[in-house]
């Protein structure tokens, strides 16, 4: 029995393992062609140490367009976004979760409605009013929408606050609203510092959203400087079409970002995946 | 105090109804209206219709673009919910560095989506790329990837599979919430692993599956990235995923009615398809106290 049970452990550790290697290699294969020379990359059999590492590849990749900017447009808009995600949701999600009013249930059923539409269905309408208002090539079609409780998707995160508002005593809010609170007040002083974690999910989430979205500043954004680091590398891609180093150099580049805030925040990354999946 | 409630309640909800009517209902109502005209971008548009619709009924590239998401679902779909449920099966058994496996698995999901599509043309690239370099040092026959008519879709669903992290967080999650006692129950009455997977395990995680099963469908009937990107739709449309049609027609094109149509086609596919999902859901997925609510 213990010897079975040893074999199983080995077994699970070799699978473990089996199934981690196709998962980690593209990753080796990223930063060892972001560190090798055009020559070292094109040699056969294929070379996995770069001799030397070339780190000028990241240098030169991310002057030969100005990624730093792009940096800064992008982080511009997320924290723009994300800004506006969590006031304008959470202060949603409060009226849904702590006040009585007639017509809530049927207005938010309404709004959750919206949750599982396609995007595509309000692409088209939405340039054309953008462009209508003469607002394209801004930062406003990307940064808007986040202030109407992150609007389309973002409804999302109203339903999960809500979720998370529904937990905290409702006691709290009356003993202040016993000593002359506004409801204003009791979201602010009460609700609000009580529902940290949950406020963290939805600032990585929108964030990561943003940072990541690549469809949005294709449709709007035109001038060069105000690109983000997605359509930068698109268009840097198609530039530097077989220029591998300097593309793995700068694909390497806007991963890191994303990556070194994964290790910061692990555990409130994998708690907020997993309330999306169970709430449902 | 009901007054006030009544008064706090709607003014804190007026962004999101506001955001509802401005970003959601208002554009979906205009988009069936475009889709009833024939509009270029910068001309006026003209009331025609259901005429693109039945010119959509006669577009090979539509049909095309149809069975190629079609198969891209039915590809990835699949394939991400079996590996994702398999590697969470093997971290639920209680592995030691549970976190660092976790991190391992969940790292790919993390990649930009942009940035993914770039390293993934480097690794199909049939010449020096990573897969071929390994077909070629095991002695293996190379292939064209995403290059090749046939194998551009399913290229690009085992491309999809990697990003297999958020599925499979949200199936361990699902794992450890299996009550123990039902596990017990089984021993007890001498089953082994393989009756304890398929009493227990299986049916506690149907709802999870059905979650993760709905939002993969949906999604993936959208993909859009790796066809602008990476293959351009080709090769001879082999990757002409709809949405990607859909933007071609419309921003490309400036066909905007047509496009419209093709918007509001999809609308009503995801809207069938999600509801047969629910419908057919009732047969298999396993809901506790069920009654209860």
């Amino acid at each position: 029995m213990r010897g079975r049970r040893r074999s199983g452990r080995v077994l699970l550790y070799v699978a473990l393992t089996l199934g981690a290697i196709p998962t980690l290699l593209p990753f080796a294969w990223l930063v060892r062609s972001a560190l090798m020379s055009d020559e070292q990359m094109f040699a056969a059999p294929p070379e996995w140490i770069p001799r030397p590492f070339l780190w000028s590849n990241f240098g030169e990749a991310l002057t030969a367009q100005p990624f730093g900017l792009y940096l800064v447009n992008t982080v511009v808009i997320a924290v723009v976004c994300v800004l506006g995600t969590v006031l304008t949701c959470t202060v949603a999600a409060f009226a849904f979760a702590r006040l009585r009013w007639r017509g809530r249930n049927v207005v938010f059923a309404l709004l959750l409605s919206g949750v599982m539409l396609p995007y595509a269905v309000t692409i088209i309408p939405t340039f054309v009013m953008w462009q209508e208002l003469g607002a394209l090539d801004t930062f406003l079609p990307l940064t808007v929408p986040a202030w109407f409780a992150g609007a389309g998707g973002g409804v999302f995160n109203v339903f999960l606050l809500r979720q998370f508002f529904l937990t905290i005593p409702y006691e709290l809010d009356e003993a202040a609203y016993i000593d002359g609170a506004s409801p204003w007040r009791v979201y602010w002083t009460i609700v609000l510092p009580l529902s940290r974690p949950a406020i963290v999910v939805v600032t990585i989430f929108t964030f990561i959203g943003t940072w990541n979205d690549f469809l949005g500043p294709l449709l709007y954004l035109q001038d060069e400087d105000k690109y983000t680091l997605s359509l930068g590398l698109a268009s840097f891609q198609s530039v530097f079409i077989t220029q591998w180093g300097y593309l793995m150099a700068a694909s390497a580049a806007v991963i890191a970002p994303i990556v070194a805030l994964f290790f910061f925040l692990q555990r409130y990354f994998i708690e907020g995946v997993t309330l999306t999946g169970i709430k449902n | 105090m009901r007054r006030l409630e009544t008064r706090w309640g709607w003014l804190m909800a007026l962004p999101a109804i506001l955001g509802f009517a401005i970003f959601t209902v208002g554009p979906m109502l205009a988009s069936f209206a475009f889709s009833l005209t024939d509009w270029q971008i910068g001309g006026s548009p003209s009331f025609t219709g259901l005429d693109n619709y039945a010119e959509l009924a006669g577009d090979e590239l539509f049909w095309k673009s149809l069975s190629v998401t079609t198969y891209y679902t039915l590809g990835a779909v699949p394939l991400t919910l079996i590996v994702s449920f398999a590697v969470a099966m093997l971290l639920n058994q209680r592995a030691r560095g549970l976190a660092i496996w976790r991190t391992i698995f969940y790292l790919p999901t993390l990649v930009p989506a942009i940035a993914n599509v770039v390293l993934w043309i480097w690794i199909f690239n049939p010449d020096f790329g990573l897969l071929n370099s390994l077909l070629r040092e095991a002695g293996l026959p190379t292939s064209q990837w995403v290059h090749s008519e046939r194998l551009a879709v399913p290229s690009l669903i085992v491309m999809s599979t990697w990003g297999f992290g958020n599925t499979m967080v949200i199936f361990l999650a699902g794992l450890q919430g299996v009550p123990r006692h039902l596990y017990e129950a089984v021993s007890i009455d001498g089953g082994g692993p393989w009756r304890r997977f398929w009493h227990v395990t299986l049916p506690m995680m149907t709802p999870t599956i059905f979650y993760n099963l709905v939002v993969g469908v949906v999604g993936t009937f959208q993909v859009f990235n790796q066809a602008y990107v990476m293959t351009e739709g080709g090769p001879n449309h082999a990757t002409l995923f709809y949405v990607y049609y859909l933007f071609r027609k419309a921003f490309t094109e400036s066909e905007m009615g047509y496009a419209s149509a093709l918007a509001w086609v999809l609308f009503m596919i995801i809207m069938v398809v999600t509801f047969l999902l629910f419908r057919n859901a009732r047969r298999w997925v396993y809901y506790e106290m069920a009654g209860a609510r």
